[in-house]
C-alpha cells in the first residue's frame, strides 16, 4: 500500500533509473499517452465518457488520478513505433555502402496502462516477440520496458475486457500494479509488483502494509467493474461466426457504413501491419529505408502489380474483422482483438465490431444448417 | 558529371502558390539547381530556354481557349508531365464555376462579356493531355514537391501515401477532432499536408482532395446526423477540390455522371 502523495517519487525513481518516463495527460480535448514530466501532470479529477465515434472529458466529483479509460494511443507507440528509420544507404564512388540504424536504446516506463493494453502487449509478443519472424526492434523495445498497470475500476461504455478474459484487473505482464481507492480513508494505491525490476522500485517508495478492509475494497471495485462493461463479445462464439459468415450479405451494409479511413487498425493495440517506403535524395547519393505503421483499410495495401486485390470496402472490413476474431487464432493461437473499445471510441462513424458480430450472426444461418 | 536534366514550370489559371512551393525550399535551392538546370520558371527568373524538357511540373487549372492550346504544346515538349496542386489536378477554388453558368454572371460581372474568352468548366490538366503524376495539395507540400523531383531524378516512383489524412493524424498522435464532434474531411480526404489543420484542434478542410477510394456519402450522413443542414454539406465539399469526382458526386448528385 502506498499513500497517493507518496507515489509522487515515482516519474524521479524512474528516471533515475534511466527510464523515459511515458505517461496519461490531458492534451488536445483527451487523455493520451506523453512525456509525463511530473505526477501532477496526471489528469487529476478528470473522467471521460465514450460512445461509438464520441470521446468528451468530464470532470470528476473526487480527485482521482486514474478515473478513467484508455485513449487513442496504447504501448504500442513506444514499442512498435509509428516510424522507424531501418537503414541509410550511401553511395561514394559507384560503392553502396548500408548503414543499420540502431534501436532507439532509450528504455521506456510506461504509466498507467490498462490490464487491456498488457493483454496488447502479450499478442505482440507472440507476433513480434518470438516465433519465426521476430522484429529485433520490438525486442528491443519490450525488453527495455517498464510496465506500470493501474487496475479499471469504471469501465466506459465502449469496454468489453470482461468478456475477452483480459480485465478489469491484470493478473500479470507487468512490473508494478496499481489500484486506486479513495474515499473517507484518504487516497491511497494498492500496490504490488511482479518482476524483481518492479519490486526494487517497489523498496525505493514509502509503503504500508495493506489493510484487509483495502483489499476486500479492491475487490469488489473489480467485481463492480466487470458488471459495468458496456459491451460484450464472446471470443469462442465471434471465431465461429465469422468462419460461417464469409459470404454473408451484412458484409455490404458495413461497407456502405465505412469510410476505409484506417482509424480503428491505427488505434488499434494489436493491429501490426507496416508498409516500406525507400526514397533517395536529389543527388540519389543518399537514401533511406523507412517503416510506417500501415492499414489493411488503404487501398494500396493490397496492391500487387495487377491492382488492389480488395478493392470494395467491404472486402477490407472484411479482411480486418476476420483476421482479428477469427483467423488471428489460426496463426498466432488466440484471438487478437482485446476488448478496449478503442476501435468503437475512434471509429468517426461509429461502427461497433460487437454489433457487426451480433449483425452477421441472426444474418447467417447456424453452422450446422449449411449442407 | 551528366548532362543536367531541364526543368520547366508553368502557370495556368491558379494564384502561383505551388510553384513558389518550390522556391522556398530554402535549404534544398542550391542543391536542386546543382541536379537540374532550370530551363522555364517565370517565378524565379525571365530568361527562358525552349523546350524539350525533361521534367514540366504544371500549375493551374485550363479554363480559357488559349490555355487549353497551350498545355497540348507542353506536353509535347516534355518527357516527364507533373501536375501540382488541387488546381491542376481538380479545377481548383474556380472550379465553383462548374456549378454555375458562365455566360449568365459574365453578363452580369463584365461591361463588355463578349471581350472575355472563357471556357464553361474550369478543368485539371489531365482532362486534357497524359500526365505522368499528380501532386495534391493547396497549396502542394514542399516536402512531398521535393519527393517528387528526387524520385524523377533516381528515376524511380514518388513515395506519395493515398491514404486518408486519418493516418497521418494517427501516426502523429494527434487527437481525432472528428470523435471530439468537429466535422473534419479527414477521413475522405488524401494525404501529404502532415495532418496541418487537426494537428491545431481544428478539422480538416480538405485541401489534398479525395483520399484513394473516399466513402463520401457515409461521412456526409454522419454530419447530417450530428445536425449539418445540406447546404453545410455542400459547403464543406465545395472548396479548393470541389469539382474533383468524389467530392462533387456529393455536393451535386445530379449534375455528375
Amino acid at each position: 500500500m502506498v499513500d497517493a502523495a507518496a507515489l509522487e517519487a515515482l516519474p524521479s525513481l524512474l528516471r533515475a533509473r534511466g527510464y523515459r518516463v511515458v505517461g496519461p495527460v490531458e492534451r488536445g480535448g483527451a487523455i493520451v499517452l506523453d512525456e509525463l514530466a511530473s505526477w501532477d501532470d496526471l489528469p487529476r479529477g478528470t473522467t471521460v465518457e465514450l460512445g461509438p465515434g464520441a470521446y468528451r472529458l468530464r470532470k470528476r466529483p473526487d480527485e482521482a488520478l486514474f478515473g478513467y479509460v484508455v485513449g487513442p494511443q496504447s504501448a504500442k507507440t513506444w514499442l512498435h513505433p509509428p516510424a522507424v528509420l531501418e537503414f541509410r544507404a550511401e553511395r561514394s564512388r559507384g560503392r553502396v555502402t548500408v548503414v543499420a540504424e540502431p534501436a532507439d536504446p532509450s528504455p521506456v516506463a510506461l504509466v498507467g496502462l490498462r490490464p487491456c493494453d498488457l493483454a496488447a502487449i502479450r499478442v505482440h509478443d507472440h507476433v513480434l516477440g518470438d516465433g519465426p519472424v521476430a522484429d529485433p526492434r520490438y525486442r528491443s523495445h519490450r525488453g527495455a520496458a517498464f510496465l506500470i498497470v493501474v487496475d479499471c475500476a469504471e469501465p466506459a461504455a465502449t469496454c468489453f475486457c470482461a468478456s475477452m478474459g483480459t480485465g478489469p484487473s491484470a493478473t500479470g505482464g507487468f512490473d508494478l500494479a496499481l489500484n486506486e481507492l479513495l474515499d473517507e480513508d484518504g487516497h491511497r494505491f494498492v500496490i504490488e509488483a511482479a518482476t524483481d525490476a518492479g519490486a526494487e522500485v517497489l523498496g525505493a517508495l514509502a509503503t504500508r502494509p495493506v489493510p484487509l478492509d483495502d483489499e476486500v475494497r479492491v475487490e469488489a471495485a473489480h467485481e463492480r467493474a466487470r458488471m459495468a462493461m458496456g459491451r460484450r463479445l464472446d471470443p469462442g462464439r465471434a471465431r465461429d461466426v465469422l468462419r460461417n459468415a464469409v459470404e454473408s450479405p451484412a458484409w455490404s451494409e458495413v461497407g456502405d457504413a465505412c469510410l476505409g479511413c484506417a482509424n480503428c487498425t491505427m488505434v488499434c493495440p494489436t493491429c501490426f501491419c507496416t508498409t516500406v517506403e525507400d526514397v533517395t535524395d536529389l543527388t540519389g547519393d543518399h537514401a533511406e529505408r523507412w517503416r510506417r505503421w500501415d492499414s489493411c483499410f488503404t487501398f494500396q495495401f493490397s496492391r500487387l502489380s495487377s491492382g488492389p486485390v480488395r478493392t470494395s470496402t467491404a472486402a477490407r472490413y472484411r479482411h480486418w474483422l476476420r483476421h482479428k476474431l477469427e483467423t488471428w487464432h489460426e496463426q498466432f493461437g488466440e484471438s487478437g482483438c482485446v476488448g478496449c473499445g478503442r476501435c468503437i471510441t475512434w471509429c468517426p462513424v461509429g461502427i461497433d465490431l460487437t454489433e457487426e458480430v451480433a449483425r452477421l450472426e441472426s444474418a447467417t444461418p447456424e453452422s450446422g444448417d449449411v449442407a | 558529371m551528366a548532362r543536367r536534366p531541364k526543368l520547366a514550370v508553368w502557370k495556368f489559371t491558379s494564384c502561383d502558390g505551388c510553384q513558389l512551393s518550390l522556391l522556398d525550399l530554402e535549404d534544398e535551392l542550391l542543391e536542386i539547381a546543382e541536379a537540374i538546370k532550370i530551363s522555364h520558371f517565370t517565378e524565379a527568373t525571365r530568361r527562358s530556354q525552349r523546350g524539350p524538357y525533361d521534367l514540366s511540373l504544371v500549375e493551374g487549372s485550363i479554363t480559357t481557349p488559349a490555355e487549353r492550346e497551350k498545355i497540348l504544346q507542353i506536353r509535347r515538349d516534355s518527357r516527364r508531365l507533373v501536375a501540382i496542386g488541387a488546381c491542376a489536378t481538380a479545377g481548383g477554388i474556380q472550379a465553383l464555376r462548374n456549378f454555375a453558368d458562365v455566360r449568365e454572371y459574365l453578363s452580369v460581372v463584365y461591361a463588355n462579356p463578349d471581350t472575355i474568352a472563357a471556357l464553361r468548366d474550369s478543368t485539371p490538366i489531365s482532362e486534357h493531355v497524359p500526365v505522368d503524376f499528380e501532386l495534391r495539395g493547396c497549396p502542394i507540400d514542399k516536402r512531398q514537391l521535393l519527393e517528387v523531383v528526387s524520385a524523377f531524378l533516381a528515376d524511380r516512383r514518388p513515395v506519395v501515401s493515398e491514404h486518408s489524412v486519418c493516418v497521418e493524424c494517427k501516426r502523429r498522435g494527434v487527437v481525432c477532432v472528428a470523435v471530439l464532434g468537429q466535422p473534419c474531411m479527414g477521413p475522405i480526404t488524401h494525404a501529404g499536408c502532415g495532418a496541418l489543420c487537426p494537428a491545431y484542434s481544428r478539422g480538416c478542410y480538405g485541401c489534398f482532395g479525395p483520399a484513394e477510394a473516399p466513402n463520401v456519402s457515409a461521412l456526409a450522413r454522419r454530419w447530417r446526423e450530428d445536425g449539418a443542414a445540406p447546404d453545410d454539406v455542400v459547403r464543406m465539399l465545395r472548396t479548393f477540390n470541389a469539382a474533383a469526382p468524389a467530392f462533387r458526386k456529393e455536393s451535386d448528385p445530379r449534375g455528375s455522371d
